[in-house]
């Protein structure tokens, strides 16, 4: 059974990957709205908003980030749904092949196409005037959170696509997250939000992952945020995964 | 009886399968063996439980009870082995809109672990007329090239056993022609099929036996000689032999040689 499992996974992934070029609308538009809301909130909002920081840009990009991630994953969901509804998720599974590596291909290729508009992102952040003097090691250790989110994300977003009933909803269960890095320090500072909002947006997932990325690039001491922000992604992926099985047994038994 | 008829294993065996989806019973006690070679039509209504028994028979789905075998493996012990022994053409074509037909091929023949995927690739779109189309997006391709696609799909690495799910459904009259000649070409090179239809000319044409499976139960099961014998014996009538509808529109569209081969059949 397990003996095909990378063969088949790269056979597999290699048929999303050219969905992916093939409708590079999915990218852009995955890249152009976080890139939208940049050029927004430096350009129009950021010259009231009092960040304490100098360089706006810098301090607003991780959130940017987590946003494009957001939006990036309902893609995911949206190709496994369509697999399930165009039968050949079936053909594929009465087919001699490693029946996880249908699961696997599409975890590989949302890891990939996020990874292209984040660094599409990052190019126009720098243009815009971003900038860093974060060592090697800083930016293996963004890479590394950045991609843990994805992977959590992404199997929620598997979950979604192995359970709805339409299409749209497949791909709508990703705004409450695409929404949640504005209720966070993403682009205003937490402390001058009101009280039960504060609250909310210093423990939720969100902030901690921000203020980390954040202290790395800018080459702050690192503090407690990191592990936090590891907590609720490896949370979050455990219980994903766990749901996400679950739910592929039920669909394949 | 020393001399007792050696027969051969049957290439599927149904015994006493019972599957519900929470209080609805859609298969109550199914039992039918196909013989290898042939061409086996499930014959039923919608709803009948036809799409359920192909899915359990190509491990898609587990029953709740009984048992059935394919290729001599069982469903349940060996699914793997079955999955080597099969090939499944679902209701919808299952094709990728996204690629090109001779992607899609090339895509099935990898995922088979085939030696040469490009060379079975060719000699399918050869063999299934759509070399010329070989680098078109499906999405461009008509229903019946979808289909005929979607059945050559079915046929890479050349498995015993081919499960067709109302494999003309939706098709126009020389696209379903198409596909029962390639079904019938399908048995003459000795694989067995399993066809579920709800059309009953197409069972006529097709299958060496019919298996008519009505709320959940096989209900009869013969050779059309046999199934027609369970009818009183035929009257004989005198009926003005009126062209079928079907007849008119071949010869109009014109396409010569399927209308000659749609004659041969009926």
């Amino acid at each position: 059974m397990s003996t095909h499992f990378f063969g088949d996974t790269a056979v597999l992934l290699g048929r999303s990957m050219r969905h992916i070029f093939r409708s590079a609308d999915t990218i852009i538009t995955t890249a152009i709205t976080p890139i939208a809301l940049m050029l927004l909130f430096v350009y129009v909002f950021g010259g009231a908003i009092k960040t304490g920081t100098e360089n706006y840009v810098n301090y607003l990009l991780p959130g940017i980030m987590l946003i494009a991630i957001a939006s990036g994953i309902a893609y995911t969901a949206v190709r496994l749904f369509t697999d399930m509804k165009s039968g050949i998720f079936e053909r594929f599974h009465s087919m001699p092949i490693a029946r996880s590596s249908v699961l696997w291909a599409h975890v590989l290729t949302s890891m990939v196409a996020n990874g292209i508009s984040l660094v599409i992102i990052v190019l126009v952040a720098l243009l815009m005037g971003f900038r860093t003097s974060a060592s090697l090691l800083s930016w293996l250790a963004i890479i590394g959170i950045l991609a843990l989110f994805t992977l959590a994300l992404t199997w929620l977003a598997i979950i979604a696509g192995l359970t709805a009933k339409s299409v749209d909803g497949a791909g709508g269960f990703s705004y409450p997250l695409i929404f949640l890095p504005f209720i966070s320090s993403a682009f205003v500072p937490t402390a001058t939000m009101p009280g039960p909002v504060r609250a909310f947006a210093e423990n939720q997932p969100v902030t901690s992952i921000v203020n980390t990325i954040q202290d790395l690039y800018e080459q702050r001491p690192i503090g407690s945020d990191i592990w936090v922000a590891l907590a609720w992604c490896l949370g979050i992926l455990v219980l994903a995964y766990f749901f996400a099985v679950a739910a592929f047994r039920r669909k394949i038994s | 009886m020393t001399n007792a008829p050696i027969t051969p294993e049957p290439a599927i065996r149904v015994r006493a399968i019972e599957k519900s989806y929470k209080e609805l019973r859609v298969l109550r006690g199914v039992d039918f063996d196909v013989e290898p070679g042939t061409i086996f039509a499930l014959l039923g209504s919608n709803g009948a439980g036809k799409t359920t028994m192909v899915k359990i028979l190509s491990t898609l789905l587990s029953p709740d009870a009984g048992s059935a075998s394919v290729n001599g493996f069982d469903v349940a012990a060996h699914a793997e082995r079955v999955r080597e022994s099969i090939s499944l053409t679902g209701q919808f074509a299952a094709v990728d809109e996204i690629l090109s037909g001779r992607e899609n091929l090339v895509l099935v023949a990898r995922l088979r672990h085939l030696k040469d995927p490009g060379q079975a690739a060719d000699d399918l779109l050869a063999r299934f007329n759509l070399s010329e189309a070989a680098s078109r997006k499906v999405s461009a391709y008509s229903g019946g090239m979808r289909r005929r696609l979607d059945i050559a799909m079915s046929l890479i690495g050349q498995p015993e056993v081919i499960f067709l799910d109302e494999p003309t459904t939706g098709l126009d009259p020389e696209a379903r022609i198409e596909v029962w000649q390639v079904i019938q070409e399908l048995a003459k090179r000795g694989t067995t099929v399993l066809l579920t239809t709800q059309y009953l000319d197409e069972a006529e044409q097709l299958a060496d036996r019919i298996a008519i499976l009505h709320q959940g139960r096989i209900i009869a099961n013969g050779t059309l000689a046999e199934l027609k014998q369970l009818l009183p014996p035929a009257k004989v009538e005198y009926v003005e032999k009126q062209p079928t509808l079907e007849d008119i529109f071949l010869a109009l569209v014109g396409n010569e040689g399927k209308v000659a081969s749609s004659k041969e059949q009926s």
